[in-house]
Order: C-alpha cells, then structure tokens, then sequence
C-alpha cells in the first residue's frame, strides 16, 4: 500500500527469506534418532518428575503402533524420524539464564535480526503497548520478558519446563486433557518429545494486563522443533497471545509437530493468534519446514470463548487444523485465517468446531491465497452431537488464485445429530485478473504494490481480529511470501 | 504535449493501427469519434501501456519523453490518465484505498511527500460532491457492484483527485442518462485548464454540446481519416461514418 516503507519494496525486490540466516553458535545436539533412552535422556535432562516421563513413554509406545496420517492433500517424500535430531540447545543456555543479562548476546542479536529486540522490550515498558515476549531457540526457551508485571497480576507465563518445576499441580491436571496423548501421529510424537515452549496461566477474574507472544526459532540443522504449549484461562479470565516462527534457509526440509492446548473455564475468553513466517523452501520446492501441528481449544466453561486467528505464509508443508471443542453452554468458538502458498507450498488446513453444549456458536473465516505452483486445500469439520440443542455455525471460505498453476481445493464435512441446529456455508474461488492489475497501473499503482493492495483487501476481514501492530505486520509478511507471484 | 508519429500497433496478431498521426497541445479538447471496431480503444490503451498491445511502427512522445518506453505505471505518473470505457472491479479493495494509493505513488514519483490522511478524505470528499457520489461509496470496493453509469462517473471522479495534465476519456459519455451526462461533463470542464489537454473518444454529439472541442477527428481503419473543428462532429451526427470511408 502506499503507506508501505522503502524497505519493505526493497525487501520485495530482493525477493528473499529474510529471516534465513544462520545463528554461529555452539549447540549440544543430541544424535540423531529415536528411542526411549533419548526420551528418558530429555526428560532428565529438564530434571522432569516421573510422572512426565511416564506421559512421554506412553505417548512414545502408542507412536510406535500409529502410522503417518495420509488423507492430506500434500505430497512428500517419506520422513525418516530416525534421522532427525530431538533435541538441541546453545551451550549458554545449558543453565537457564536467571535474566537478559545472562543471555548469550548472539542470541540476543538473533532476534534483534528478526525484529524482536528483547532487550528494548524491556527498557520500552511502559512507552509503547508492551508485550511480554517468551522466545524459544531450538529446544529450549532463552528468555521470557515481564515476568514480574505479570506475577503482580496473578498471571503465570513462562516456559512450559519451567512450569513442570514450579507449578506442577497445574501442568499435571491440564497437560494432555484437550489433545490426549495418542490423539495423532504427529500429537503422539510430541507427546513423547517434546522439548518447550510456553505455558500461561490466568487465574479468576484476571484481565492478563498485556498482550503475550511466544517466538520460535530454528536454528540447527537436522532438529525437529516439537515445543508444547498449554493456555489455562480460569473463569471470567481473559488473554490474548501470540506466536510467531521462523527458521533458517537450510536446503534440507525439517519437521516443526508442534502441539497447543487451550482451556477456557466459565466466562473465560482466550485469542490465540499466530504468524506463522516458517522457511517455505525455494522456488523449486528445496528445503523447508514441514509444519504439523495439533492446535485445539476446549471451551470447558460456560460463555466461553476461544478465537483462533492465523497468518499461515510460510512452511514447505502445513498441516494444521485449530480447532474448538464447545463444551460449555453458550460458549463461541471461532477461526480465522490467511494461509499463503507460493512457488512449490502445500498446505492441508482448516479447522474443527464440535458443538457439544447448548447454543454454541462457531465463526469459520477461511482466505486461502495460492501461487506459483502452490496448492492449498481448506478442510472443515463441523459436529454438532445430540445435546447441542440450538447451535449455530457460520463458514466463509474464500480462495484467490494468482497465475494458472496454483490450485485451490475446499473439503467441507459436517455431522450434525441434533435437528435444531443452523449451519450455513458459504464460497467463493476469485482470481487476481490481469484488467485489474493493469488497471491500477494505469493510476500510478506498480504492480507489486496492486497485488498487496488486493491480497490486504481480500484478507481484511481476518487482519482485523489480529493484535494492532501485527496486522500491520502480517500485510508486510504477505507482501514478501507473493513477491514474483505475478508477471 | 502529445506527438504521435505514425503510429502502427497490433492486437493479438491482428493490425489494428495504420499510420496514425495526432498532435495534442495543452490547453486543447480533442473529440475523437469513429465507427466502432476502428481502433479508438487500441489508441488509448496503447498510449496507457496495456500489455500485449505491441507498438510495430512510429513513435509517441508526451512531454517530451518517449512514452513508448515508459510502464504503465510510469506513465500514469507523468500525468497521463486513461477513463476506462469498461472500468474494472477490484472486490475488496476500497475506492479509498486504490485513490490514495494512486494518489501518494504520484506525489512519490514527484518527489513530494505523502498526503496526510485528512487532507486525502477532505479533498476526495470535495470531488465526490462534484460528481454527485454519496461518501459511502468512497468506502465500497472499487466499480464493485456499480450500475454502468455509476462506473463512469467514478472514473471522472478518479481524474479529479489525480489531475493528470493529459486525460483521456473512452467513451466516459457512453450509456449516461442526460443527467448523468452532464455531472461527467461538469467534471471534465472543472479540470479544463491551459496547461491540461483532452482527448475525448465519443460516439455522440451529446457530450461535445456540453464539453466545447478545439478539434473533432475520425479514426476509420487504424488512421484518422478527416480533422476538424466542432462542426465536424455536428455533421458526422447527420451523415453518419459512410460517406468518410466511401471518399
Ligand atoms: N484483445 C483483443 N484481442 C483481439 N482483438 C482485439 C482485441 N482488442 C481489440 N481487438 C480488435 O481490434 C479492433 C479495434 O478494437 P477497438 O480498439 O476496441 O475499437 P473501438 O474502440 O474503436 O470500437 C476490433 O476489430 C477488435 O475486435
Ligand atoms: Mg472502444
């Protein structure tokens, strides 16, 4: 758009993964391969409680027996998971930094490089609209800003290993209680492997006083990034978190499984939003981070509410699905998304609404961008069980196609066991049609600039659910992903 | 302000231009009229860079400069300006957000900064009255779901916030009601001014009683076959094209 600044036109010009660098810096990796010694290994590694261990080993034992889910719409080689690395950290961090300070600044100047300065994070409290930020190299977490604000207002976020120490109680009773262990192949994986990632906890009647976000990092070669994440929202409690990852440019694919929870109690309101920035591979489809992720909310209260919000614009493959589980009595479960899939990306995702409580209400938003070769599929599921008297669902799935080899597909299933409920399904496939964009070259709009400015206006309606500043930012991100998908 | 030489162009394979010639000074209103088929769009889109119309003979040079070699884009922010005869809908995005864009690409290319915010709403306002469009529709995706008319009048309102030095109309006056006719010629008439030119590609009469021309010419068969005054236009309106092509 025009309000677009000078470097992000150059950035586009450029046509590069800009968070594709390398960070030089000494890791212990533990070899490669899967077994239960390396799981044990993990866990007393973290110092873990043997009831965590026994959750990994069942998880491991029930992998064992799964096979790779194949109804995606994704072509790939076969993974060999005994090739990958399950666990990888910086040396610095082999004791967990008691404060910035402590951090490895080449860490530090990592996520500076990518735009999140933890250090000023800091010092800017109070400036700007403060968010606390959790960052996690690898394996494990480097650094969690705001704690002592949070603690002042009751509210928990740190690393999920962390929390197994501290707060056990809490990470025993909720951990695996919305994606059991054997829920999936990939959900089973992570289960057993599972390295960090962040945990939040908001206790009755607690606003949380800021926005906080999580930001995953790759860095080593031939490590899979399986980190855990578990959102507790007791009742009338409300959060707003946000994710985002990237990963080096590395010719070589690498696996991100990730798995997320989320309970809402009475009244409790949760948004979770993601910017999902993963190394897409290359124009010819080298390398990239295969993405497959179990995301799901439980709306175990009464008017709860729990709003998924995605900006899916890079990985080589995604498969994710966040779904709601609308247990309580009139609570709201909602999805909305952008995914981009440019040059050789592929993408299998959509969501889960299961009505399971009286008048449950469920928003699916779904903006499927394709091109190049890229191929995208929506899948929905639908359920509305016996007892979810008067439930109501409202999809909207939208696809815009760039060029002529991209492909868009949409796999709408519903199951619906009670008579009195009302879902309505709506959508549209539309193109970015040459007479449009000569159109506003013809006003003095370059082509790069049109594209942006379609691809932001068919992606409004998702950009606004999303935190101020990071719709500002997921335009950005959506610029650069299409950059060269036309002409 | 605008030299075409000899200009010949073909469409998809097919010659469309001949050898057409046409000077433009500022301060001038050219009518261009002509049976339909006889290239008049080919001429606009060719001068506003649409890809795939391939310039084979002549030059073109606007302001001096070779406008042949210039992107769309560029010459749109030279200050040419094309009325689409079939503008085009962009769902999604606002009238707001394609004229603003357009408007600060401009000043960019010019040097000057981008226009604040509420100068912007205040001056589109201002030209939306003009046109008789009601603000709301500022705020509807462009030419989405607009009747014929209203299209045509968005495309005048476009000219009016961009004051470009050169515009030119493709039959902006096509398929208007009287009423109509007139906002879009009261538009068009705001903008006349000495250092602004206009070339007006009309079937009718109609918009020359209410935009006075300098110069009518027609175009038959890739070239302008006949130049001159207003009362040229008159007399093609009773005789028709036939007794040009016949000469
Ligand atoms: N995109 C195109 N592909 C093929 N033929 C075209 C195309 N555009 C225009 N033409 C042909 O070029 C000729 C001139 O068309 P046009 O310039 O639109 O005429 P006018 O505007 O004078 O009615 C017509 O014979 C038309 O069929
Ligand atoms: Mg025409």
């Amino acid at each position: 758009m025009a309000t677009q600044p000078e470097d992000l036109r150059e950035l586009m010009r450029r046509r590069e993964y800009r968070a594709g660098f390398v960070t030089a810096i000494e890791s212990e990796t533990v070899p490669p391969g899967l077994s239960e010694d390396v799981i044990r290994l993990i866990s007393a590694n973290k110092r873990e409680p043997q009831w965590l261990l026994d959750f990994r080993l069942k998880a491991y034992r029930r992998w064992l027996t799964m096979e790779e889910p194949k109804w995606a719409h994704v072509h790939y080689p076969p993974i060999d998971f005994q090739a990958i690395s399950y666990f990888s950290r910086p040396k610095s961090l082999a004791q967990r930094p008691k404060s910035l300070d402590e951090v490895d600044p080449k860490l530090l100047e990592t996520y500076q490089k990518l735009g999140i300065p933890l250090k000023e994070q800091e010092m800017l409290a109070g400036v700007a609209s403060p968010v606390a930020v959790d960052v996690v190299f690898d394996s494990v977490s480097v650094a969690t800003t705001f704690k002592q604000k949070l603690a002042e207002a009751g509210v928990i976020f740190c690393p999920i290993s962390e929390a197994v120490q501290e707060y056990p109680e809490l990470v025993k009773k909720y951990l695996g209680s919305v994606v059991p262990f054997g829920d999936n192949f990939y959900a089973a994986l992570n289960s057993a492997v599972f390295t960090d990632g962040s945990f939040v906890y908001v206790p009755k009647g607690v606003r949380c006083p800021m926005e906080l976000s999580t930001y995953f990092r790759i860095n080593e070669r031939n490590t899979g990034q399986f980190e855990r994440t578990l959102i507790i929202a007791e009742d009338g409690a409300y959060v707003s978190y946000l994710e985002g990852c990237t990963a080096p440019q590395r010719d070589e694919n690498q696996l991100h499984a990730a798995v997320v929870e989320l309970v809402a109690l009475d009244d409790a309101q949760i948004k979770y939003s993601t910017v999902q920035n993963w190394y897409p591979g290359d124009e010819q489809g080298r390398g990239g981070i295969y993405n497959f992720v179990t995301k799901r909310g439980d709306c175990r209260g009464k008017r709860s509410r729990i709003s998924w919000t995605q900006v899916e614009t890079g990985s080589a493959i995604t498969w994710k699905y966040p779904s709601c589980i609308l247990r309580g009595d009139d609570s709201v479960g909602e999805f909305y998304s952008v995914a981009v899939t440019n040059n050789r990306q592929q993408a299998d995702t959509g969501t889960k609404m299961i009505h399971v409580g009286k008048n449950t209400r469920s928003t699916i938003v779904s903006k499927g961008i394709s091109a190049g070769y890229g191929q995208q599929s929506y899948r929905g599921l639908v359920r509305v069980l016996e007892t979810a008297e008067n439930a109501r669902n409202h999809t909207r799935c939208d696809s815009l196609l760039i060029g002529d080899r991209c492909g868009a597909h949409t796999f709408p299933y519903t199951e619906v066991r009670n008579p009195t409920a009302r879902l309505e399904h709506e959508a549209t496939t539309s193109k970015i049609a040459e007479d449009q964009l000569y159109y506003c070259r013809a006003r003095g709009i370059s082509e790069e600039e049109a594209v942006s400015m379609i691809v932001n206006g068919f992606c409004k309606e998702v950009f606004k659910e999303l935190p101020m500043e990071f719709a500002v930012e997921a335009g950005k991100l959506l610029a650069v992903s299409l950059e060269g998908a036309v002409g | 302000m605008l030299e075409i030489r000899n200009l010949h162009a073909t469409v998809a394979g097919k010659d469309i231009l001949k050898g057409l010639d046409l000077t433009v000074r500022a301060g001038e209103v050219h009518a261009i009229m002509g049976p339909n088929g006889s290239g008049k769009s080919t001429l606009a889109h060719v001068l506003a860079g649409r890809e795939g119309y391939a310039v084979t003979q002549g030059t073109v040079r606007f302001e001096g400069k070779n406008l042949l070699e210039l992107p769309p884009e560029a010459r749109a922010c030279e200050g040419l300006f094309l009325g689409f005869q079939y503008p085009v809908e962009i769902p999604g995005v606002s009238n707001l957000t394609l004229l603003k864009a357009a408007l600060n690409a401009q000043r960019k290319h010019r040097g000057a900064p981008e226009i604040d915010a509420t100068d912007f709403l205040v001056w589109v306002r201002e030209c939306a009255r003009v046109m008789g469009i009601d603000p709301k529709m500022l705020s509807r995706g462009v030419n989405e779901g607009f009747s014929g008319g209203e299209k045509k009048r968005n495309e005048i309102l476009q000219m009016l916030v961009l004051q470009p030095r050169l515009a030119i109309l493709d039959e902006t006056d096509s398929g208007l009601d009287i009423d109509a006719l007139k906002v879009v010629a009261e538009g068009i008439n705001r903008l006349r001014a000495p250092q602004r030119a206009f070339v007006l590609v009309t079937h009718y009469q109609r918009l020359l009683d209410y935009v006075q021309p300098d110069f009518v010419h027609v175009l038959a068969g890739g070239r302008i076959v006949k130049s001159g005054g207003p009362e040229l236009a008159r007399e093609l309106e009773e005789k028709g094209y036939g007794w040009l092509e016949a000469a």
